[in-house]
This record gives structure tokens, C-alpha cells and sequence, in this order.
């Protein structure tokens, strides 16, 4: 064998340098939620930062010129917001302490009515759709298009005449259920005075309740729904109660949707409507004791979300213990 | 004993050629009603019927109570406002004050601008959020969990209070003042500030494009407000969704993905046909909440925010309510004109809501679907 082989040498191909699993699906995790990543540093940052920076700004005007000026104040618009008194004579912090006990008295309500509610909304029954489709009103106003449509000026002519309600509803709700009534039922029960003023608030304050939990009930019914039906053949064949499937299977199912909702109840009670941001927005059209209204409702505003994501972490912590998720680690 | 009476022949009533009417040996109607009727089954069912019933009627009553009484006045005659004797039942019933708003207004295009606007941030936030929030619930990296506490961040603090800045950062569109530098302006980095003069002279872009000034892009009147801040995840409560949609996802068994990868199906394309199909209850909810919020939404479309100019603007749904009473349904001798202008704002607005209940009521069938078909199973 004289043929001359020819021995290309073959270069070695470049080592591909494989990550590992882990490192491949971080990097993946990474591309998912890149949207976001970029869309805060270059929007949010930017925009808390001007935020922040007009809280520590007082503008005055000059005596001698009468052109604005601005001095940087550091933090002294916090420490004056602490201490800071409304015309009415409301203080901050006595505001912002009743509205975060009122909230947390709210949220065990909202969370069980929604759920209770959502179950039922679950189950199969004539006009099931109808029901769905009225309990979904209330998320429709939650963006508060009721007061766009301003219905006071009827309820302003027609209070004489009581021909049409103002449209809050309270009037529907009460006229069914009084609180004096329930506080009568109650009252031969030894169950206390805080329970009772309670239960007595809760169904006065029925329309708003049913109003906000109109977000939370939808959430409940898209986790209900997210449950396979073979978890509640299995059990029933079994020989689970309902009660037991409710609590074995359905609460455990649904738990990460209750995490959800806390949260969210929490920071709509705090955002949305509550005392304290009213009395913030008064601050801010010049409703203070005082110099620079803007600047010290900002710094509010500030505090304010200080406390609530405080009041959240709280939140977060209680409810994440009692979270299942349906998988192994 | 029992078996011998089966074993009896049944009595034949009545033959004809193709009939037979056989008496049977039964259990007397009385005993068969009791049977069903009186036993502990039926009466648990029963009451749990009743039960749920006079719950669900009670608070759709207190849901629906306002809307009534609106529903009710819209169709009544101007006059019958000032009838003290008429309550919820209009005495001359008419549609005048719908047929005036419909004719002097352009409804429809004002609805196809809503639907437009609203259905594109709905799929965008839908898609985006999902997206998102797939990533924080099955990629550990690092940085995860302190990115999720900045979602939650972007979730307390509402735009209203920002608001301000918002408008600020869109009027004047920049990315850190790239676009003003290129176009002349100054730069201003940790308080010093770089002018670029050499860039002014020559004019990066021709005064014909005049897209943007040294000021960035004024992206005020436009839709780019609602993409952009969609786009990121960023817009009305998509905090929300990013948190719904992630308990969603950290609650599906890992198995699930394991075996698609192990079929050499890549990241995207096993969150793309393994993990959206299954969520679709989910996405859908999200869609709702999106799509009605920016349907009725007044803050973002109003004259304070985005859409400055409303009649140059996209012009929408929302603005009807606010607008004025047309010329035919006012009488200025008429004492209760107040009130019955505030009768037809109430109308338009229950002309802006109509369209959302129906799509609802479309929708809602999808959220009964789900992992129902897709083989999920408890392991």
C-alpha cells in the first residue's frame, strides 16, 4: 500500500462552552422578564426620582423679585409632615393611624366574602352566566366611572320627592337589612361589644364591601376554575364530605389566589379610596397649617407608602406560610 | 318472598297489534314521592338551594340596585321627573334621550376608537404579564426575588400620585436624553451638564422629521403612552396581573415543563404550547380586568393626562358622558332640567358600560375551560 494518505488535520472544534441547566434557565428567566427590567429603569426610576427630588424642593417666592425660588431642603418636609395639621385641624399621623386600623379590620371581610361568594358563583345552577355577569359590575366601577357619570344632581332634586335613589345604593342595602336589627339579634348573645359593632358596621357598610370585593371574587373564580376536576373525583370516590374537599382540597388549591388578594386588598384600601389619600389630595390644594402644601402632601404621600409596604411585608409574610403550591421543592 | 314476586308474570293489561300495556307489580306512587321527597338528601339540598339563592339574589340586588333606578329614569319622559307619583316605572316610556346621544354623537366611532385603544393595551398587558411573570415563577436567578418586590413596588404606589412626573416623562420622551442630546440639547449627568454644540450645528435629523425637539418626543394625543407603558409591564395595575399570573404558574407541577424539555422542546417554545394553553382562565381574567379598566378609565384619556386635547385625540367612549346635553332635551322652562341632565350623563354612561357586559358575557364561558382538557392531574 503505497497511497499516501493524506492526513488532514482535522482542528478541534471549538469547545461550545455549555452552561449548565441551571445557568441556561436563569439566563432564560432573565429574557422573560426583560420587558419589565427595561421598561423600570427607563420609565420608573426616572419618574420616583422626580418624585422624590420635588419632595425635598421648597419653592418660595422672593420677597424682592417675586420670582419662584427653589431651595433644597433635604429632609425637613418629612419631619414637618409628621407634625403637620390640617386647616380642620386633623393631624397626619392621627389620620394614618385610624385608616390603617379600619383597613386591617376590612381585609378578613373582603377576603372571606369574595371567596364565600366565588364558590358559590362556581357551583352548577340555573343562571349561572346571569350571576357571573352581575357580579362583574362591580369591577367595571371600581375605576370610579359612577362619579363620572355624577349622579348627585338627581339625588339633589329628587330627595323631595324621593321619585329616583341617589344611586349609591346604601338606601338598597340597608332597607333590607338594618344594623339596629342584627344589633338586636345579637344583643342576647354574650358575645361582646367590639364583635357586635363588628358584625353591625359590616352590614352597614354592605354596598361598599360587596363594591370592592368585586376584583377579588373574580380572581377567586379563575383560581377555582385553574383546579382539576380529577383532585375532586378522586376524593370523592374516597368518601370526602364536602366539607373535608373544601378544606383538603379547595382551600389548599386556591391558597396562592388568597395570597394574591390580601395583597391586593391591602393596597386598594391603602390607594384607591382611603381617608388618609383624601386627606393627602386636601393637603395638596393648600388645606394646611402652614408653608408648601405640595411639597409636604409629596412627602406625605411618601410616608404613606413607607407604612403601607410595611403593613404589606406583615401581610405577605402571615398569608406566604399557609401558601401550597402544587410542586415538589 | 321478593324474588317470587319478580319471578311473577306481569299482568297484561291491553295487546294490540304493535302495543303492549303491562301492569307492573310497583311501589305506590305515595312511597315513591316520600322516598325521594322526604329524606335527609333531598331536604340538605333543598335548603342549600334556597340557601344560595336568596344569597345570590340579595347582593345582585345590591349590585344592580344604583343601575336600576338609572336604567329606569333613562327611559322616562322629561316630565315624569317632576311626578313625584312615578318611581322606578316611567309613566310615558321613551328612548329619546339614547336616540339624541346616538344621533348627536358619533357613537360608533367613538366606540371603534375605545375598542381599539383598549383591546390593543388588553392583549399587550395580557401577553407582557404573562410573560413576566412566568419568568418569576419558574427561573430561580439572581435578583428575583428583589425584582418581584419591585413589581409589588410599582403596585402601591398609584400613578395619580406620580402623576405629575408621568405626564412629564411623556411629554417630553426620552431615554436618559439621548434624543434631546442628538438633537442639540443639553445633557445633564450627575449635575454636570454637557452641551453639544458640534451636534446642534450639523442637525442630526432634517428639520422635516421634526419628530422630537431638544426636549425629547412629545408623545402627548398619541397611543405610544398606553403601548410603552404596556410594553413594560408598567401601566394601570399590571402589578396585579404580574402577581395573579405568577401564582398561577408557581402553582403548576414542574413535571409538567420537566417532560416537555426532556422532548427537546426549548424554553419559549414550552411556555408557548405547554404552559399558555393551560392558563387560558387566568389570561382571560387578566383580559377582562385590562380591557374594562382602560374601557371606562377617565384618568389616563382625560384632559389632565395623555390625552390632552380630547377632540384631536382618539376621541372616546368615555368623553360622551362629559359632554354636552343635546340642544332637543333641554326646556328652560323646566324646573327639573338640572336633574334631568343629570339623567342623561347617567344614560351615556350606561351607553359606555352596555358593550362591556355583553363582551363579559361572552367571555365568561372561557373561564370554565382550562386545565380541564389539559390532562393536569394531581401526582
Amino acid at each position: 500500500m503505497t497511497n499516501e494518505i493524506e492526513i488532514k488535520k482535522v482542528k478541534p472544534a471549538k469547545r461550545k462552552r455549555n452552561a449548565s441547566l441551571d445557568k441556561r434557565k436563569a439566563r432564560a428567566g432573565w429574557i422573560f422578564v426583560l420587558p419589565f427590567v427595561i421598561g423600570f429603569i427607563l420609565i420608573y426610576i426616572p419618574m420616583l426620582y422626580d418624585s422624590i427630588s420635588s419632595s425635598m424642593i421648597f419653592s418660595d417666592k422672593n420677597p424682592q423679585t417675586g420670582i419662584m425660588e427653589k431651595t433644597f431642603v433635604g429632609w425637613q418636609a418629612y419631619a414637618e409632615a409628621f407634625t403637620a395639621t390640617s386647616k380642620g385641624g386633623t393631624d397626619f399621623l392621627e389620620i394614618l393611624i385610624t385608616g390603617v386600623t379600619d383597613m386591617i379590620l376590612d381585609i378578613p371581610m373582603i377576603l372571606l366574602f369574595s371567596l364565600f361568594m366565588a364558590v358559590l358563583l362556581n357551583q352548577k345552577m340555573a343562571g349561572r352566566a346571569v350571576f357571573r355577569a352581575i357580579f362583574f359590575v362591580p369591577v367595571i366601577l371600581s375605576t370610579g366611572i359612577m362619579n363620572t357619570m355624577g349622579s348627585q344632581s338627581i339625588d339633589a332634586y329628587m330627595s323631595s320627592s324621593s321619585g329616583i335613589d341617589d344611586g349609591s345604593g346604601q338606601d338598597a342595602a340597608t332597607q333590607i337589612v338594618s344594623a339596629l336589627d342584627v344589633q338586636e339579634l345579637f344583643s342576647g348573645m354574650a358575645i361582646g361589644d367590639g364583635m357586635l359593632t363588628y358584625v353591625a358596621d359590616i352590614i352597614n357598610r354592605i354596598y361598599d364591601i360587596v363594591n370592592r370585593s368585586g376584583v377579588q371574587m373574580l380572581i377567586f373564580l379563575a383560581g377555582l376554575q385553574s383546579i382539576s376536576p380529577a383532585i375532586y373525583e378522586s376524593v370523592q370516590i374516597d368518601g370526602a364530605t364536602s366539607w373535608e374537599t373544601f378544606w383538603k382540597i379547595t382551600f389548599p388549591m386556591i391558597s396562592p389566589m388568597i395570597l394574591v388578594n390580601a395583597v391586593y386588598t391591602v393596597i386598594d384600601a391603602f390607594t384607591t379610596d382611603s381617608r388618609v389619600m383624601q386627606y393627602i389630595r386636601d393637603i395638596k390644594a393648600g388645606d394646611l397649617v402652614g408653608k408648601h402644601p405640595t411639597t409636604i402632601a409629596t412627602a406625605m404621600s411618601w410616608i404613606y407608602f413607607l407604612v403601607v409596604i410595611g403593613i404589606l411585608g406583615l401581610v405577605a409574610a402571615i398569608f406566604s406560610a399557609y401558601v401550597f403550591y402544587q410542586r415538589k421543592n | 318472598m321478593n324474588s317470587e314476586k319478580i319471578m311473577e308474570q306481569p299482568k297484561v293489561r291491553k295487546e294490540s297489534k304493535n302495543k303492549i300495556k303491562v301492569d307492573f307489580e310497583r311501589t305506590p306512587l305515595k312511597e315513591r314521592l316520600k322516598a325521594k321527597f322526604l329524606s335527609m338528601f333531598f331536604l340538605k339540598k333543598l335548603v342549600w338551594w334556597i340557601v344560595r339563592y336568596v344569597l345570590l339574589v340579595g347582593v345582585a340586588y345590591i349590585v344592580l340596585f344604583p343601575f336600576i333606578s338609572k336604567i329606569a329614569a333613562s327611559f322616562m319622559e322629561m316630565y315624569d321627573l317632576a311626578d313625584s307619583s312615578v318611581k322606578l316605572i316611567p309613566k310615558n316610556f321613551t328612548v329619546e334621550i339614547y336616540r339624541e346621544l346616538w344621533l348627536k354623537q358619533d357613537y360608533v366611532k367613538a366606540f371603534m376608537n375605545t375598542l381599539g385603544l383598549s383591546l390593543t393595551t388588553a392583549v399587550i398587558q395580557m401577553f407582557i404579564c404573562s410573560l413576566i411573570a412566568y419568568g418569576f415563577a419558574k427561573f430561580k436567578f439572581k435578583g428575583n426575588k428583589l425584582l418581584f418586590a419591585l413589581v409589588i413596588l410599582t403596585m402601591i404606589i398609584p400613578h395619580r400620585t406620580i402623576q405629575q412626573a408621568l405626564l412629564a416623562r411623556f411629554k417630553g420622551f426620552d431615554i436618559f436624553g439621548i434624543f434631546g442630546f442628538l438633537e442639540g440639547g443639553g445633557i445633564k449627568i450627575l449635575g454636570f451638564e454637557f452641551n453639544n454644540e458640534a451636534l446642534s450645528s450639523i442637525n442630526v435629523f432634517p428639520d422635516s422629521w421634526k419628530m422630537f425637539t431638544s426636549d425629547g418626543i412629545n408623545l402627548l394625543n398619541t397611543l405610544w403612552p398606553f403601548i410603552l407603558l404596556s410594553l413594560a409591564g408598567l401601566a394601570f395595575k399590571n402589578g396585579l396581573y404580574i402577581f395573579l399570573l405568577r401564582q398561577f404558574f408557581m402553582g403548576v407541577p414542574d413535571e409538567l415543563e420537566e417532560s416537555a424539555y426532556i422532548d427537546g422542546s426549548g424554553v419559549f417554545r414550552t411556555f408557548f404550547t405547554i404552559i399558555l394553553p393551560i392558563s387560558i382562565p387566568m389570561m382571560i381574567t387578566v383580559f377582562l380586568f385590562a380591557f374594562s379598566w382602560q374601557w371606562t378609565d377617565d384618568f389616563y384619556t382625560g384632559g389632565a393626562m395623555f390625552f390632552v386635547d380630547k377632540f384631536e385625540a382618539p376621541y372616546l367612549l368615555i368623553n360622551f358622558i362629559e359632554e354636552d346635553i343635546p340642544k332637543s332635551l333641554v326646556d328652560k322652562n323646566f324646573k327639573g332640567q338640572e336633574a334631568y341632565n343629570g339623567v342623561v350623563r347617567n344614560t351615556a354612561g350606561l351607553m359606555v358600560i352596555a358593550p362591556l357586559v355583553v363582551m363579559y358575557l361572552f367571555c365568561q364561558k372561557y373561564l370554565v375551560q382550562g386545565i380541564e382538557r389539559s390532562g393536569l392531574t394531581a401526582d
